[in-house]
């Protein structure tokens, strides 16, 4: 028995460090803009189907292809920006969420008719790693330490860079922010390039051990609203602790009951930390 | 007060549009449906008789539901090609179709049929893919009088709801592992602990719902019995509740799950020595999986090595119609250039029933063809079919079996299907441990 | 062109208004809305079409979830995500019912409806503490909740749900008429939420609620008990989704945790309400009208087919972006004489 909780907790953490990066793009959009993007979870999904036809099509290793997916993420973050968000930013909230909700009615409907939902695989493999009873498949280490090198480096980004601190201090106060001059428009389209960037990569990372239809992105999605309220909406380095708790609970939760209990657990959970502490287990905003 | 009366006119004109919306595809064919309605009701001449159904366009049952048709549509093409149906009355039938794409959802699916037996004027139906669907459609069938054959779709419980139009032509889902556990019986009588994995589906639970019982029935010890929501594609949380000495694993559900299911209980490194998974393994696409498909055991309605013939049926002491078993699998192949699953041959099964009902009928009335389906008891390439004509049960496949297969190597190597059970029909030894 | 007109005259116009009394314009409003959802059943009942008939019938099923929704969203100004956790679990309530126990439809509808009413006064208790896009993403969380306890459920049948024999339906006169009786039911309780909405919009508890929804902390200030208001506006607004639920899957004859609790079908309905204009009554009836005929028309044109989700999504953005105010939202703000008559 104890062998086989720690076989799930493990599992669960190497997961966990994936909705980390799927949840900062969420949750780094939500501070900046107070958007919640309702395209994240097409847009991971886009992100599986790059490192599918990067790896499929043309033979490139999946995490050099994750570079060019970051690339065409940001972009694609830029034009949605442009063509559906700016517009609304200042109208009721409900106008951005409906916009990023026919972003996402866009994705999903080109996307089944172009790809079908019949499930892809990215057929590649890096051997499994064991260690006394446990058996990590390659693919999921790399994917945890992918991300915490992406956590790291956004880290850097929006504490040592000039753009990443203009995203902090419109994050904080955009009013403020403007009134010292930082151009709002362009760091509000930068952030939600940087958003759309993290959820590609997400998805390119999930893409290796998991099979995906154009419509998986919407358990990550979900997932990344628990994990963003966990560790504190708009706070995208406490998303990758709270895509760890995540992990944790999952793995922990199936040793006591059946695992079809999980999902109740987890967002009873997420409606709680909303209610009594809705800043996030961890707290404030980046 | 003019203004009123204008916006009155704005809202009535609005209003009318909606309801035009809903009645437009129904006045743009007014001529194709009444004929066939009609087709029993005069003699000589030809007569076009429409079926209807939905396909999964889209959805996680798309793999599936999609060969279905292709099978079907074979069954079409075939039968117009040979001039028709020839009534005993001289009338010529041909066949035509309609379908829908019902995105494998529920929610579109009943007002999807209610078009199709009002607007298209479906004479017969045929079921979507899916004892889910297939279960909605079935009051719709009931409801507007249409003989119903369901093809990929096999729960029980559609059976058990007082249905009287509604013919199953797979082997029932309750029957659909109790097989794979004789074999492991007979395989290793030492063999005692069994983990059943399944899909939360309706056709997926009352599978394993009867495997269990049937398995603790036989003294198996079962020591893991979970299920996942349909659509999953982790499922570390699940094997990691299998304990350590498993002998057997059986369960699954449909396609997507179950093949990403052997995929990650090799990555896993289980080594359960027999592993048994529904609908995913009879499907050729399974040997993409590789090594994750070696030695995994599938139940299947229907494989291209199975024997069913003339010579079969005389023995069993019942009629056999329609094409030979090679030549079926021969068309397919030419149209589709793939190895048809048993998907496609219940597709084209469910057609080719109909044909023999109504040609027994001689006619396309419901009541005439209901008649001839509930006496039917025939052998076709696709096996054995006789329908439970009680009326608590009325409709659930009587005559139907299961094969199993196992993925093998063969000598070069590469993975094939053999047919390891029943003993009668096997094609080959079953690999024992599987792993 | 007749809209035409209106435009080219109002200056005029709405110079003449004021010497007619508000109260006959509401009257007008109200009989006007009446007569939309009256005529949307009525082609049904004539024509005698069995395609139109259900076409109808999800109609206004949209129609009243939209209108009953437009009670928080548009009046109260409460985003509800979720909302359709109450379509679930009432429906499943009352359901269990007809199922399980052999009740009639009509008793179960009610216990279907209270059942979900009783969950919203303990749900809203709570949740209507958080505000704007909290308050949305709680909802988010209880539906998904919902959905996954309920697949757990064992009375409700788990994950394969509930199923009703077909003989039951040989007591309202043969499954064909029970069809008929249902949609009957369902053009009813269309009327009824209609009405409801217009009582509570013209009455003291409705200005209390659109004071929540313009300004909270100012409505509080000025007297208004908002925390008890609000909580009885979500209970209200989830009554009736419990209603329909129960008669949805009475109609289908079975019910299944992934068909009761969507949260696509959620959204859906709050984009009804939008594409037709939150806050009014009429609204949320055309918006629910538009989309559904728009959606259904698409998924059986050999054109759109493959396509339709992309289309309703880019009519959907340019709405969100172009005519924020949905249909009945533009009209009024276009006309202003509008204003009396749209409500």
């Amino acid at each position: 028995m104890p062998a086989q909780v720690l076989t799930s907790v493990v599992d669960g953490l190497m997961l966990g460090f994936v909705y980390g990066v799927a949840a900062m793009g969420m949750t780094l959009i939500w501070g900046v803009m107070r958007v919640i993007n309702l395209s994240h979870g097409p847009l991971i999904a886009l992100g599986m189907f790059g490192t599918y036809f990067l790896f499929t099509g043309l033979g490139l290793n999946p995490y050099l292809g994750l570079l060019l997916i970051a690339v065409v993420g940001l972009v694609a973050g830029f034009v949605i920006y442009g063509v559906a968000v700016h517009r609304v930013i200042n109208a009721p909230y409900l106008s951005s969420l409906l916009a990023t909700f026919a972003v996402s009615m866009m994705i999903i409907g080109v996307g089944t008719a172009a790809l079908s939902t019949s499930p892809f695989n990215v057929d590649f493999s890096l051997g499994s790693v064991a260690a006394g009873p446990l058996t990590i498949p390659g693919t999921r280490l790399m994917a945890a330490f992918a991300a915490v090198l992406v956590a790291g480096l956004l880290y850097l980004f929006l504490y040592r860079t000039k753009p990443g601190k203009a995203i902090r201090a419109v994050s904080n106060n955009r009013g403020a922010a403007e009134l010292m001059g930082i151009p709002s428009s362009r760091v509000l389209a930068l952030s939600f390039g940087i958003g759309t960037m993290l959820a590609g990569l997400a998805g390119g990372l999930i893409a290796t051990f998991f099979p995906f239809t154009i419509l998986s992105g919407e358990t990550y999605q979900l997932k990344s609203f628990v994990i963003g309220v966990l560790g504190g909406l708009g706070n995208p380095i406490g998303a990758l602790v709270g895509g760890l708790v995540l992990g944790l609970l999952e793995g922990i939760i199936p040793a006591f009951m059946p695992v079809s209990w999980v999902p109740v657990i987890e967002f009873a959970l997420f409606v709680l930390v909303l209610l009594i502490r809705p800043t996030g287990l961890l707290g404030g905003r980046a | 007060m003019r203004k009123i009366a204008v916006l009155g006119l704005v809202l009535l004109v609005v209003s009318l549009t909606i309801v035009a919306c809903g009645g437009a595809p129904a006045a743009t064919q007014p001529g194709a449906a009444p004929a066939a309605g009609q087709a029993a009701a005069k003699t000589g001449g030809e007569k076009t008789v429409t079926i209807g159904f939905t396909t999964s366009q889209t959805g996680s049952a798309n793999l599936e539901s999609g060969r279905q048709t292709n099978g079907f549509k074979l069954w079409l093409d075939e039968i117009n090609a040979k001039g028709g149906l020839k009534l005993a009355d001289g009338t010529t039938l041909k066949f035509a179709s309609k379908s829908y794409d019902d995105e494998s959802k529920k929610d579109r699916v009943q007002e999807l049929y209610t078009k199709l037996v009002n607007d298209d004027k479906a004479d017969f139906l045929i079921s979507p893919y899916s004892s889910g669907l297939a279960d909605a459609v079935a009051v719709i069938a009931e409801q507007y009088g249409r003989v119903m054959i369901t093809a990929g779709a096999s729960s029980d419980s559609t059976h058990d709801k007082g249905y009287s139009l509604v013919y199953m032509s797979y082997t029932p889902a309750s029957r659909y592992l109790t097989g794979a556990l004789d074999l492991l019986a007979k395989l290793d009588p030492n063999a005692k602990k069994v983990a059943i994995i399944n899909e939360k589906d309706k056709f997926s639970t009352d599978v394993v719902t009867a495997a269990k019982a049937y398995a603790e029935g036989k003294g198996y010890q079962i020591v893991t019995f979970e299920g996942y929501d349909t659509g999953a594609t982790d499922f570390a949380p699940y094997i990691n509740k299998i304990p350590a000495g498993v002998d057997a694993v059986i369960g699954g559900g449909h396609f997507a799950d179950g093949s990403t299911f052997a995929r990650q209980l090799l990555e896993k490194g289980i080594k359960a020595k027999f592993i048994a998974l529904l609908v995913a393994p009879p499907e050729p696409k399974f040997a993409e999986l590789g090594d994750a498909a070696l030695g995994v055991i599938g139940p299947s309605q229907w494989e291209p090595l199975a024997k069913y013939s003339a010579e079969g049926a005389k023995a069993a002491g019942v009629e056999y119609y329609g094409p030979k078993l090679e030549d079926f699998v021969t068309e397919y192949k030419g149209k589709y250039t793939e190895e048809p699953s048993y998907h496609a041959a219940g597709g084209y099964a469910a057609g080719l029933l109909l044909q023999k009902a109504i040609e027994t009928a001689g006619s396309t009335d419901t009541q005439k063809v209901k008649a001839a389906l509930d006496k039917m008891d025939l052998m076709t390439f696709f096996g054995r079919t006789k329908f439970d004509t009680s009326e608590k049960t009325h409709g659930l496949q009587l005559g139907h079996d299961m094969v199993y297969i196992q993925w093998q190597k063969g000598a070069d190597g590469k993975l094939t299907k053999q047919v390891v059970w029943p003993e009668a029909g096997k094609s080959a030894s079953a690999l024992y441990p599987a792993r | 062109m007749k809209v035409g007109n209106v435009g080219a005259v109002r200056p005029a116009a709405s110079a003449a208004v004021p010497s007619i009394p508000a109260r006959f314009w509401q009257r007008v409003s109200f009989w006007v809305t009446l007569a939309v959802v009256a005529l949307l059943g009525a082609v049904a009942i004539v024509s005698q079409r069995d395609t139109l008939r259900e076409a109808m019938f999800t109609l206004l099923m949209f129609a009243s979830l939209a209108s009953s929704l437009n009670i928080l969203l548009g009046y109260t100004g409460y985003v509800s995500f979720g909302h359709i956790v109450f379509f679930g679990l009432g429906g499943y309530s009352g359901f269990y019912f007809i199922s399980k126990q052999g009740w009639s439809i009509y008793p179960s509808l009610i216990v279907g409806g209270l059942v979900a009413s009783v969950i919203a006064l303990l749900i809203g208790l709570s949740i209507l503490r958080l505000r704007g896009a909290y308050f949305a993403l709680a909802t988010i969380g209880i539906l998904e909740a919902a959905r996954a306890f309920v697949a757990n459920f064992g009375p409700f049948g788990g994950s394969t749900g509930l199923s009703i024999n077909f003989s039951v339906y040989r007591q309202y006169g043969g499954p064909a008429q029970a069809l008929w009786t249902s949609f009957y039911i369902m053009w009813v309780i269309t009327f009824i939420v209609v009405i409801v909405s217009f009582y509570i919009k013209s009455s003291r508890f409705g200005l209390g609620l659109l004071s929540i929804r313009e300004d909270e902390d100012a409505a509080l200030v000025m007297g208004v008990n908002a925390p008890r208001w609000k909580t009885l506006a979500y209970v209200v607004s989830a009554f009736f989704p419990g209603v329909i639920g129960t008669l949805y899957f009475f109609k289908n004859g079975n019910v299944e945790p992934a068909d009761a609790f969507r949260l696509q079908m959620s959204i859906e309905t709050i984009v009804m309400v939008m594409l037709g204009g939150q806050g009014t009554v009429l609204g949320p009836i055309l918006g629910a009208a538009t989309y559904d005929r728009l959606r259904s028309y698409l998924l059986t044109s050999d054109l759109f087919k493959n396509l339709h989700l992309a289309v309703a999504g880019l009519a959907l953005l340019l709405i969100v972006l172009f005519v924020p105010a949905g249909v009945v939202g533009w009209l009024r703000g276009r006309f202003a004489q509008l204003r009396r008559v749209l409500e």
